[in-house]
C-alpha cells in the first residue's frame, strides 16, 4: 500500500512534466495541425543558458525565469523562422520541417558550443523528502504537482476566459471561420507558439533541475514523451494532452516498480507496447476530437 | 459602396467566376441570385478574402480590398455569414457572439450582446448551451448575430434560408427586412429567386460564373426569359 502510494505521488510528479510538455504540443497541433518534433528544442536551449547561467554565478531564483522567458523567446523565433513559412502547408511538410529545426538546433550547440556533457548544480533541496507516516515524498514531486496545478488552472482560464483563449479555440475548430469573424491569424498562431513556448518552459524548468545537465541532443526525450503523451490522449484535444501526460508518467513509475528486477531496464519498451495496444482499440487516443476538414 | 469589378476566381483551370463586376450602394438590400454551381458562394468569397483572386479588382468604401486577408476585410466593414453558417459547435452561444465581435472594444461589444439578445430572443434562451446543440433556424440566427457582432458596414449572406423549414425561410426574410429598416447594407446570395427578387431593392442573377442581368427586383420578376436561370436550367 504504502509502496503505490508512493509510486502514484512519483508517478503523477513525473506526468505532470509530460503532461505540461504534451498541452504545448497539443495547442500548437491545434491551431495549425503541426506535430512539433522541434519542441524539444524549447528545453535544450533553456538549458544551454542554465549552464551559462551557473557559470556566470546566477542562482535558481533567477535561472527559473531565465528559462520561461528563453523558451517562450525560442518558440516565438522558431515559429518565425521555420513554421511561418510553411503555414498552410501539407501536415508532412510541416513535421519535416520541424525536424529540421530539431537537426539544427542539435548540429548548432554540437559545432558552436560543445558535444560534451554540461554539468551544473541542482538545487539544494533536489533530493529533500518529507516524511508522512511511513510515506517519503520527493519535495521535487510536490512542487511539480502544486505548480502545474496553478498553471493548469491558469491555462483553463485563459482559454475559457479571455478574448486571446476564445480565438484561439475558434481557429483551432475552424481557422478561416475565425479570420471571418476579424481573428487575426498572425497573432492567434503567435499566440499559441507563446503558450506553447511558456507551457515547455515551466516543464523544463523541472525537467532541466532533474537532468543536472544538457548536452545538445537534451531536447530528443522531453520531446518525444511530449508528443507520446499528447497522442495517447488524442491529438488535437486539450485535455486528452493533460491526461496522456499523467498516465504515461505513471505508466512508466508502475511498470518500473511491477517488472521484476531483471528486466527493468525494458520500462519503456513495456510502455511502448502498452501504448501500440491502445491505438489498436482506440486509434484516436484516450479524448480523440473528430477531424475537422480544413480548407 | 462595395465595387466589384472584373472579378475572375479559378479552381485549377476552370473559372468558377468570370469578369464579373458589381456594385453596393449604402442601406441597398441587393440578390445574387442564379442556379447551382452558377459561381455566387465563389464571388462572396472572393470578396470576403478567403479564396485567392486571378484578376479584378474590389474596393469598399474607398478603400482598395483586393487580395487582403480575410480579417483585414472585416476591419474595413464588411462580414460574410458564410454558406453552411460555420457556427463553432463546441463553444456556447455567448462564445460565439464574443468571437463574432472580437474587434470591437469590450464596453462596445457588451452592449452588441444585449442588443443581439433583444433581436434574437431564440438565443437568449440558450446562451450557456453549446452551439452544437441548436437546430437549424437557431443557428442561422446565430450565425446572422455573429456577424452582426462586428458593427459590419456591410453585411454579406450565403444561403441564409438553406435547409430551413417554411415558416423559419419566413423568418429569415423578416429579419432582412428588419436589417433593412436598420439602415444597414445587405448583399445576399438566394436560391429562392421570387422570394429574394421580392425583398431586394435590386438584385445580379449571376450564371456559369459570368453577371448575365441585373436590374431592380421588379424588373427582374418581370424577364420571363430568366424564369430558365433561376429554375437552374
Amino acid at each position: 500500500m504504502t509502496t503505490l502510494l508512493q509510486n502514484l505521488i512519483d508517478g503523477l510528479g513525473r506526468g505532470s512534466i509530460y503532461a505540461l510538455l504534451a498541452l504545448g504540443v497539443a495547442v500548437v497541433f491545434g491551431i495549425m495541425h503541426l506535430l512539433n518534433f522541434a519542441h524539444g528544442e524549447l528545453i535544450t536551449i533553456p538549458g544551454y543558458l542554465t549552464y551559462w547561467a551557473f557559470n556566470n554565478g546566477w542562482t535558481w531564483w533567477t535561472v527559473v525565469p531565465l528559462i520561461i522567458v528563453s523558451a517562450v523567446i525560442s518558440s516565438l523565433l522558431i515559429e518565425r523562422i521555420a513554421f511561418s513559412r510553411v503555414r498552410g502547408a501539407k501536415d508532412f511538410t510541416m513535421l519535416l520541417t520541424s525536424f529540421g529545426v530539431h537537426f539544427i538546433v542539435a548540429a548548432g550547440f554540437l559545432l558552436y558550443v560543445s558535444a560534451s556533457v554540461k554539468p551544473y548544480p541542482r538545487p539544494g533541496w533536489f533530493a529533500d523528502t518529507i516524511s508522512l507516516g511511513s510515506l517519503n515524498i520527493e519535495v521535487f514531486d510536490l512542487a511539480v504537482i502544486a505548480v502545474t496545478i496553478v498553471v493548469l488552472a491558469g491555462t483553463t482560464w485563459l482559454l475559457q476566459r479571455t478574448m486571446f483563449g476564445l480565438a484561439l479555440r475558434a481557429a483551432a475548430a475552424d481557422f478561416d471561420t475565425a479570420r471571418l469573424m476579424g481573428v487575426n491569424s498572425d497573432s492567434v498562431i503567435r499566440g499559441a507558439f507563446a503558450l506553447s513556448g511558456f507551457l515547455a518552459g515551466v516543464a523544463g524548468v523541472f525537467w532541466i533541475m532533474r537532468e543536472g545537465q544538457v548536452t545538445p541532443t537534451a531536447g530528443i526525450n522531453p520531446m518525444l514523451q511530449g508528443v507520446l503523451a499528447a497522442l495517447i490522449g488524442g491529438l488535437g484535444s486539450l485535455r486528452g494532452a493533460v491526461l496522456g501526460g499523467l498516465v504515461l508518467g505513471l505508466a512508466e513509475v508502475l511498470l518500473r516498480s511491477w517488472l521484476p528486477v531483471g528486466i527493468q531496464n525494458l520500462t519503456t519498451g513495456f510502455v511502448f507496447v502498452g501504448i501500440a495496444l491502445l491505438f489498436i482499440f482506440r486509434p484516436g487516443g484516450l479524448l480523440s476530437v473528430p477531424q475537422v476538414e480544413r480548407v | 459602396m462595395l465595387e466589384v469589378s472584373g472579378l475572375t476566381t479559378k479552381y485549377g483551370a476552370i473559372s468558377a467566376l468570370r469578369d464579373a463586376s458589381l456594385t453596393v450602394g449604402a442601406g441597398e438590400v441587393v440578390g445574387l441570385i442564379g442556379p447551382n454551381g452558377a459561381g455566387k458562394t465563389t464571388l462572396l468569397g472572393s470578396i470576403a478574402g478567403l479564396l485567392p483572386i486571378d484578376s479584378g479588382t474590389l474596393s469598399f468604401d474607398g478603400v482598395d480590398i483586393t487580395s487582403k486577408a480575410p480579417e483585414k476585410i472585416l476591419r474595413a466593414g464588411l462580414a460574410l455569414v458564410p454558406e453552411h453558417r460555420r457556427i463553432f459547435a463546441d463553444m456556447t452561444v455567448e462564445e460565439n457572439l464574443k468571437i463574432g465581435g472580437i474587434t470591437t472594444k469590450a464596453n462596445k461589444r457588451a452592449e452588441l450582446l444585449e442588443e443581439m439578445s433583444e433581436l434574437f430572443p431564440v438565443l437568449r434562451d440558450k446562451w450557456d448551451t453549446p452551439a452544437g446543440y441548436m437546430s437549424g433556424g437557431e443557428a442561422q440566427q446565430l450565425a446572422i448575430a455573429r456577424a452582426l457582432m462586428s458593427s459590419p458596414k456591410l453585411i454579406m449572406m450565403d444561403e441564409p434560408s438553406l435547409g430551413l423549414a417554411p415558416i423559419l425561410v419566413d423568418l429569415v426574410f423578416e429579419l432582412i427586412d428588419t436589417l433593412r429598416s436598420q439602415g444597414r447594407t445587405i448583399l445576399v446570395v438566394e436560391q429562392n429567386a421570387t422570394r429574394m427578387l421580392n425583398v431586394a431593392d435590386r438584385a445580379y442573377v449571376l450564371r456559369s460564373g459570368a453577371v448575365v442581368a441585373t436590374g431592380t427586383g421588379a424588373e427582374l420578376l418581370e424577364r420571363s426569359d430568366l424564369f430558365d436561370t433561376f429554375v437552374g436550367g
